[in-house]
């Protein structure tokens, strides 16, 4: 058995992904809940959203399983000896993709290269030439890179791609066949009817998505075991691996920071809001004072403080990945100490506006106590608000994490983000020739990320304050959008 | 009027002193003198004499916030806290850690941070209500769908992304304006042109979003359709009346953010090298020097309240409903 490790945002994460189960059970329990839910499922854009999150959720889920792997016991080990791990954490994902993670190259490669990137004095038959030398991994399959390389690549991508598109059209058939043999229609006429957009749930447009999403995987398996997809960094680590492991850092900054707001924003608000008078002016004050502060600044003072906190304790921490870890952890912390602010500020003006209302002055008739009302009456009507400003926030976060890792007080230099990526990619794109697919694929993954999560976000939006619904767009002669 | 403006100024200066006190306490309880002068002497021959001295020469050699050996009020005043905190008060800022003049500092570096912020804040605001403007123009068409997902699109940009790729493109591809750099006079514009660009663009995303809802909010009020029923054309009903009234908000809500443009912007101004007040924060944060650190997050922090005034005075001369209170 290989020793577990749990670091602090491992546990973090996997509490929040508790904390959502749970949430879940409780939506499916009451009806009003699962109503505004169903307006989202309504929604082709924020279901495509929903899957590629899912997918980058797992992805982060597998990179937080760590642990450090069982050393071979040494030839001549007594066999009672104490079993010893190595010192490297390893976590699901680096196991699954041992062969890109350990296929490290010198230096910059181009994506799907067989020579380096840079020019290297190498022996060729006893004599000295510059030229560029062969990749210790990307494309060691072929013996002429130059004649074979092309329709080797080819080739495989259209393995990939074919057997990608055979995926696609057995899901596919599978879906007519479920939802013709529920409605008792014809295989074609139910397929007529998905294609034209015509299902209780958005098939058409997570179909698309779907689709997407498995020819971009499969193209990416049949030629990652042979080449580097995506090229080679600066140290020669693979730029495709370096982000998929940045998901992860990117996803506990989002969420961890986002639930870090929630506790004390909530405390703050509802008491500034019921008890009025000088509770709330002392919280009034107390977020001003938060947030009169450039929140940049407010944020490097923390986390210098970190920093030095961290210097001065090397004991508490075992290892490099630990001591990287809990500034991540701490990061996050503090992002959502010092937002809370914003959220406190929404909570208070609806709960000033629910304590007049009549449901709650006649529970204060009835002698109930102060705790009893707010938890009872006021935390569930002010909850809309709290999702709502979760998933809008989440991929603000996102895009913060890499500015402030730019500035310097971001994540530990030795943790894999988007940030630390586009930084590096800011000299790479000044050398000539420019040196391109490091910036674009962390670009693509950002992207896909903030997007999904600004595409769901404004739909549970309007799931839940229905005046939004107003702002939303319809193009005449587009299809009827859900109500 | 001038008794709600005192009252107003009197609770800014309260806030003040909390974000005093708040900052105080970050740096120097966890950071202790004794750290500092450390990191600052640097190496491995730091001894205690070293620390004393370097302690005494900047005038950090005091108690933190209580002071057992002075007498009287002097318990008190002879701290760090208050020899640290007040001086800021009269906007006297002091040295930095390097042994530089912050106040001197400040005022070489203002003018170079204005001209970068406030053209691309004023520009930004006018692009940004046009395009919506023309975005509910076209409502419940296709140009407004397309616009409106563009908008989402820009929005999910790391504002990096549209620094680095614009300067890539045209620096380094077109050459048509200097990559980074800065000159005083006329020259200043060719450096202020692709930075203040990109500033309007990497902000206009999320604003003109939230402009479009502001206009569609106004558009449903009973004016409107009084003005439309009289049968003027849209385009004077969108640009003269709907214009004109959603103009208030935005102009009092630009009043809030006028002071913090002296803050300058801190990523634009480092990667353009432009020699602002934002470059000078990210030095110093860089450098671990918490003088200007704790020096900038005063002046950051006075000029947001001073905005905040600003608005409630603003709200009150727009807006005759508005009653002080």
């Amino acid at each position: 058995m290989p020793k577990f490790v749990l670091l602090a945002t491992d546990l973090a994460l996997f509490f929040q992904m508790l904390v959502l189960v749970l949430y879940v059970r409780h939506a499916l329990r009451t009806p009003l809940l699962r109503q505004s839910w169903r307006y989202v499922q309504r929604d082709g854009a924020a279901m495509s959203a929903a899957l590629v999150l899912v997918v980058f959720l797992l992805i982060a889920l597998l990179d937080s399983v760590h642990f450090r792997p069982r050393l071979p016991p040494a030839p001549d080990a007594a066999p009672a000896a104490e079993i010893a791990y190595s010192t490297r954490t390893l976590s699901v994902l680096d196991v699954l993709l041992t062969g890109p993670r350990e296929a490290r190259e010198k230096t910059y490669s181009t994506p799907l290269a067989t020579h380096q990137f840079s020019k290297e004095s190498i022996q060729r038959e006893g004599v000295t030439v510059r030229d560029f030398p062969r990749l210790q991994y990307g494309g060691r399959h072929l013996e002429q890179p130059q004649e074979q390389w092309g329709g080797d690549v080819l080739r495989r991508s259209v393995n990939g791609l074919g057997s990608g598109l055979l995926v696609v059209v057995l899901g596919a058939a599978l879906l007519v066949l479920s939802q013709s043999q529920r409605s008792g229609q014809a295989f074609m006429l139910a397929a007529l009817d998905l294609l034209q957009g015509r299902s209780a749930l958005p098939w058409r447009a997570i179909g698309v998505t779907l689709t997407v999403l498995l020819l971009l995987a499969a193209w990416v398996a049949a030629l990652w075991p042979y080449y580097h997809v995506m090229g080679t960094d600066q140290t020669g680590n693979d730029v495709l691996f370096v982000c998929l492991k940045s998901v992860r850092t990117a996803v506990v900054i989002g969420s961890l920071a986002t639930i870090a707001t929630i506790p004390l924003a909530l405390l703050f608000g509802i008491l500034a809001g019921y008890f009025k008078g000088w509770v709330d002016d002392g919280i009034q004050y107390a977020y001003t004072v938060l947030s009169s502060i450039p929140s940049v600044l407010l944020i490097s003072a923390f986390v210098l403080m970190i920093q030095v906190f961290i210097d001065k304790n090397p004991q508490w921490f075992e290892t490099g990945l630990e001591r990287a870890d809990i500034r991540l952890f701490l990061l996050a912390t503090i992002l959502g100490l010092t937002g809370w602010a914003q959220l406190a500020r929404l909570l208070r003006a609806e709960t000033l506006k629910l304590g007049e209302l009549d449901y709650v002055q006649a529970a204060r008739a009835f002698g109930v106590s102060h705790a009893g009302i707010m938890r009872r009456h006021l935390l569930p009507n002010v909850t809309h608000i709290i999702v709502i400003v979760a998933v809008l926030d989440f991929s603000g976060l996102v895009l913060y994490e890499a500015v402030l890792s730019y500035v310097g007080v971001g994540v530990d230099p030795n943790t894999q983000s988007f940030g630390t990526m586009i930084n590096s990619a800011r000299n790479e794109m000044s050398r000539d020739p420019v040196i391109w697919w490091t910036l674009s694929t962390a670009f693509a993954f950002m992207v896909a990320l903030v997007l999904s999560m600004t595409l769901f976000a404004s739909a549970v939006r309007e799931a839940f304050d229905p005046r939004a619904r107003a702002y939303r767009v319809r193009p005449a002669g587009a299809s009827t959008l859900p109500s | 009027m001038l008794n709600y403006i005192i009252r107003r100024v009197l609770y800014g200066l309260l806030i003040l002193i909390g974000v005093n006190l708040l900052t105080f306490i970050l740096f120097f309880a966890v950071n202790t003198p004794d750290d500092m002068a450390r990191i600052n002497i640097g190496g491995k021959r730091v001894s205690a004499d070293a620390i004393a001295k370097w302690k005494t020469q900047r005038g950090y050699d005091k108690p933190l916030l209580f002071n057992e050996q002075a007498q009287g009020v002097e318990k008190l005043s002879k701290t760090l806290f208050v020899e640290r905190s007040l001086p800021l008060f009269a906007l006297q800022f002091g040295a930095s850690d390097t042994g530089r003049d912050i106040g001197y500092e400040l005022r070489q570096r203002a003018l170079p941070s204005l001209a970068l912020a406030l053209p691309t804040f004023l520009l930004g605001v006018f692009v940004v209500v046009v395009v919506s403007l023309i975005m509910v123009f076209f409502r419940n068409t296709y140009v407004e769908f397309w616009s409106v997902a563009f908008a989402v699109f820009l929005l999910s940009v790391s504002g990096l992304f549209y620094i680095i790729a614009g300067q890539f493109l045209f620096s380094t591809v077109l050459k048509l304006v200097p990559a980074s750099g800065f000159a005083g006079g006329l020259d200043m514009v060719v450096f202020l042109l692709l930075p203040v660009a990109i500033g309007i663009v990497s902000r206009m995303g999320g604003e003109a979003l939230f402009y479009r809802t502001m206009f569609l909010e106004e558009i449903g009020k009973d004016y409107v359709r009084t003005a439309r029923s009289k049968g003027l054309s849209e385009s004077v009903v969108l640009f003269r009346h709907v214009l004109g009234n959603a103009l208030l908000p935005i102009l009092t809500s630009t009043v809030a953010v006028l002071p913090l443009l002296f803050m300058g912007a801190l990523i634009m101004e480092s990667f353009f090298g432009i020699p602002g007040l934002g470059s000078f924060t990210i030095d110093a944060i860089n450098g671990q020097d918490f003088a200007v650190v704790r020096a900038m997050v005063f002046l950051g922090s006075a000029l947001y309240i001073l905005g905040l005034v600003l608005t409630d005075i603003s709200y009150t001369l727009a807006d005759p409903r508005v009653r002080l209170a």
